[in-house]
């Protein structure tokens, strides 16, 4: 079943049309991410999802409810933590925790003892007593997150949880995340990463300009997008050499750049390994300075995605 | 559970604002400290040049006049409700109430009262202070209770207004800028100094900024020197005068600022 459900959802802000026609199932108990750049519309749809925002035209459920026409019940159901930590910074963490759990009418005891045991499943005990400003970036976020679970909502919308925290935060906010999705709630997560999305996602759904431009599992999507081959050549002589090895393999015309003596080539996902590569240009007589294998980063994605005919074909 | 409870929600907004003055000692420390500040400023610098008729200039009188009208322009002031909920709104703080299964007119209706009780602190330290410099409660206990009710309810659709421009302008800092804006405003009236002496124009504003009017309904209630009236009629009619001016304030802004925190709109 499920549990997120729109239909060409569209939403303009005056001329600035963040949402065309966006087609979205996320199914019980999984963790999508809606993947894409600045201004894809990632935040619009979260904020449409959340009953923070109204659609111009088309639907949206959470549940089974319209988040239009039942959003007491939608809020009922939801968690929300956005993309800045929501949280006071004067207050302490047990302080944030407990106004949101007298909000949720929880009482003063029970929201209290709310507050305490989320603090501790999520290891901030140490902190909860302290001014959030005390805190680090990493800990407000994680903070923020579990404020979006005081009642353990079905749903949980994540927007761009990760933006701007350092390699250790991120895998703590990581590691929070598939905690919650492994007790059953339906995770919907935004963000601009692919190695997130990667880490995270059981389905990923690629937006660019308001409109899904490819969804499935992120191995799928990597196996579409191929990878990435670099190879640095010891002088300029070598690099068509070079060239002409990559585009066996190529799956469009490789590129050189002259000044870095470099030359790179869009692979198909497996078509072949290291070893492989540096022993074709060996046979082939290049002197190879460095070489190597890798994904593709997200602005690779996109340029494929939003150009490349063959990949819309494929999907 | 298909029904908000709109006075549970409005309570925990309240209890925000009380957990946020405990976790802030040095907040405290300015409202206990900002009244003798005013007072020593306005009552001995200022004052001390200001002549009211009939009386010399730097005399207790002046003082006496001043109490009344500087508890009405800590109930005026705007600033700390704007700026809070620019914070709130810009932190994404209200997004996070909004998306929460409550009466989301009940969160500003419990930030409001909570301010407003709380306002209360700082009158009777300003009272104190007054007493400190020779003003007094010359007119008995009950108009005293009368006049300082009628600053929780001025400060109470003040709040209002604060709320609805805070949202307006969503950022910390512009509600901090914006903020200078609102002592010049305080400055035309009758708070400081009788609108006698002021030009045609200026006067006629100052007469009808219901700051006056509230000056002159707290002094007439505490039994303290009034302004010259210059036949204004909301000067003539203090208390009347300021109880419309909360209803016509609330009237509009406490519907603007509900509308505009429940909006689905951005």
């Amino acid at each position: 079943m499920n549990v997120i459900e729109t239909t060409g959802l569209t939403r303009s802000f005056g001329p600035v049309h963040a949402l065309r026609g966006l087609d979205l199932q996320v199914a019980a108990g999984t963790i999508c991410a809606l993947l894409g750049p600045n201004g894809a519309g990632k935040t619009t749809a979260i904020r449409i999802l959340a009953t923070l925002c109204r659609p111009d035209d088309g639907r949206a459920e959470i549940c089974g409810f319209d988040v239009a026409s039942q959003p007491l019940q939608v809020r009922r159901r939801i968690g929300l933590a956005g993309q800045h930590a929501a949280v006071d910074d004067n207050l302490t963490g047990q302080d944030n925790l407990f106004i949101l759990g007298l909000m949720h009418h929880l009482g003063r005891r029970g929201a209290r003892a709310r507050a305490s045991e989320l603090l501790e499943r999520f290891a901030l005990t140490e902190a909860a007593n302290r001014p959030v400003k005390t805190w680090s970036g990493g800990m407000r976020r994680r903070l923020d997150l579990i404020a979006s679970l005081v009642v353990d909502p079905p749903v949980l919308f994540l927007d761009e949880p990760t933006t701007g925290l350092d390699l250790r935060s991120r895998t703590e906010i990581w590691s929070t995340a598939r905690e919650l999705a492994s007790q059953g709630s339906t995770v919907l997560l935004t963000t601009q990463y692919l190695d997130e999305a990667d880490a995270l996602a059981d389905e990923v759904v690629i937006i660019d300009a308001g409109r899904t431009v490819a969804e499935g599992s992120p191995q799928q999507l990597k196996d579409r997008i191929g990878t990435r081959v670099d190879v640095v050549v010891a002088g300029p002589a070598d690099l068509p050499t070079a060239a002409s090895v990559l585009a066996r393999w190529a799956t469009a015309e490789p590129s050189i750049d002259s000044d870095t003596r470099r030359v790179s080539a869009a692979v198909p996902a497996g078509a072949l390994t290291l070893p492989e590569l540096v022993r074709h240009l060996d046979n082939a007589g290049v002197p190879v300075v460095d070489a190597g294998i890798r994904r593709p980063t997200l602005d690779e994605v996109f340029l494929r995605l939003t150009t490349g005919p063959t990949v819309k074909d494929a999907a | 559970m298909t029904q908000t409870r709109p006075i549970t929600d409005a309570l925990a907004a309240a209890e925000r604002l009380v957990i946020t003055v405990r976790r802030d000692p040095a907040s405290i420390v300015m409202v206990l400290a900002a009244p003798a500040v005013l007072v020593l400023i306005f009552g001995y610098i200022f004052g001390a040049a200001i002549q009211l008729p009939g009386s010399a200039a730097g005399s207790a009188d002046y003082r006496e006049f001043l109490i009344p009208g500087l508890l009405v322009t800590m109930a005026f002031n705007i600033i700390p409700s704007m700026v809070s909920i620019a914070r709130d709104t810009d932190r994404g703080i209200v997004d996070r109430f909004r998306s929460l299964p409550i009466s989301r007119s009940a969160i500003p209706a419990g930030q409001a009262i909570a301010t407003s009780l709380y306002a209360m602190v700082g009158f009777v330290v300003m009272m104190l202070c007054g007493l400190a410099v020779g003003w007094r409660i010359r007119d008995g206990a009950i108009r005293a209770l009368a006049a300082l009710a009628l600053l929780v309810l001025f400060q109470f659709a003040m709040t209002w207004v604060g709320m609805y421009l805070g949202q307006l302008l969503g950022k910390e800092e512009a509600a901090g800028q914006a903020s200078i804006l609102v002592l010049p405003l305080g400055m035309v009236s009758n708070v400081f100094v009788p609108t006698t002496g002021m030009p045609g124009w200026l006067r006629l504003i100052a007469d009808w900024n219901p700051i006056s009017a509230a000056s002159a309904a707290v002094r007439n209630l505490f039994g303290n020197p009034g302004a010259p009236t210059n036949g204004a009629w909301p000067l003539e009619h203090p208390v009347t005068a300021t109880l419309i001016w909360i209803a016509v304030i609330l009237a509009v802004f406490a519907p603007l600022c509900t509308a505009r925190y429940a909006r689905t709109g951005r």
